[in-house]
């Protein structure tokens, strides 16, 4: 059942969302309150992007790319990891968890590791709470 | 170029407290080489002011724009039709385009988004080193083409100094390289050793920041009023 929670997920094509759709095919039960959004590559996700999902209601956001040295554009994941760290440290400075954002790598076989990626997300806005904007606006 | 960072969200957030309206505006010119205030840098700024806004009661309404330079007025007049109505702008420019803002809007505060640190030029890829300290008094043609006054730690004109060590600097040889060093590998490569050799005579430092702000005149440059008359018109 759905939940008030919000988690954004960015998936680059070749791990992130592959490794989802393997976890769907296997039938792997994972929090439906997740959002994934599906990226060419990891490194396409932007700070902007990551502040812009909060602004609309995310309780966390993560971005899920190939295992480092495994991209399939070479370095991609590892520019996503920087802006992942980048935009913890703006919300951080905002007054908004850091811990609310996070970079993950998976290959596309690792289905259970998409769905403890879901578990973690939604364990820690359920340790931390909901988004401290739910609080402000209506 | 000019080099400048950012300044910390907090302090932003600090200084722009107390306005209502306010427009991001970012500089396509040096910051935006120096990735501390071009489009992309103010669509990040703007983004997170809109964050804390919406985390504090939407406290502010929050524009972004970015000029060509914000060191000419010409470019910053474009945007009259955006700013007019703000009570503050986050200049994401260096100092000086701050500045011609403020002038070219005198009633809208003009609050800067990053802090300006010096000229200089791109080392690689995130990392800007310092070159000219503009002294007004170029002494380049003596030194292989490298600034002492701006890379020399000591701004020594007759170096280097004892604390120099395998060609770096000892105020932060990690990261500083021995200007002086450098300047003979230069004049080596040049075939200019022979200057080294050369005293540097004390420098008049009158051209320096010593006599109040510079201000150099073009003679050929400056229009007539008819000129003036005709090119005001056209604005």
């Amino acid at each position: 059942m759905s939940s008030q929670m919000k988690i954004v997920g960015f998936c680059c094509n070749y791990c992130g969302y592959a490794s989802a759709d393997l976890a769907g095919l296997n039938h792997m039960e994972y929090s439906p309150d997740v959002m994934i959004i599906r990226l060419p590559c990891s490194g396409r996700v932007d700070v902007l992007h990551i502040l812009r999902a909060f602004r609309e209601g995310a309780d966390a956001v993560f971005v899920a790319g190939c295992l480092e040295g495994n991209c399939n554009y070479e370095y991609g994941n590892i520019e996503a990891k920087k802006r992942v760290e980048y935009a913890r440290r703006i919300l951080s400075e905002i007054g908004i968890e850091g811990e609310r954002v996070e970079m993950f790598n998976v290959a596309s076989n690792m289905a259970w590791k998409f769905k403890e990626i879901v578990d973690e997300m939604v364990s820690r806005v359920e340790r931390i709470g909901l988004s401290p904007l739910k609080k402000v606006t209506p | 170029m000019i080099i400048a960072e950012q300044k910390p969200l907090k302090e932003i957030i600090r200084n722009l407290e107390g306005h209502k309206k306010i427009l991001v505006a970012g500089c396509r010119s040096c910051v935006a080489i120096c990735l501390a205030g071009g489009e992309k840098e103010v669509g990040i700024v703007a983004e997170s002011l809109k964050l804390y806004s919406d985390m504090h009661g939407r406290i502010w309404e929050v524009d972004e724009i970015t000029v060509e330079r914000q060191c000419e007025k010409e470019w910053v007049k474009e945007i009259k039709k955006i700013v007019l109505g703000k009570d503050a702008i986050l200049s994401m420019a260096c100092g000086v385009g701050a500045q011609v803002m403020q002038e070219t809007y005198p009633d809208i505060r003009v609050v800067p988004g990053l802090n300006t640190s010096n000229m200089g030029a791109p080392e690689e890829q995130g990392v800007w080193r310092e070159k000219c300290a503009g002294c007004g008094d170029c002494v380049l043609h003596l030194t292989g083409g490298i600034c002492p006054i701006a890379r020399c730690s000591k701004s020594l004109l007759n170096g280097p100094c004892g604390g120099s060590q395998n060609g770096r600097c000892e105020v932060n040889p990690e990261t500083t390289p021995c200007a002086w060093d450098q300047i003979y590998h230069s004049l080596k490569k040049l075939g200019k050793l022979e200057l080294m050799e050369e005293i540097i005579p004390p420098k008049n430092w009158i051209t320096s920041h010593s006599g109040g702000p510079r201000r150099i005149v073009k003679q050929e440059a400056i229009l007539t009023s008819e000129e003036k008359a005709v090119k005001g018109g056209m604005e």
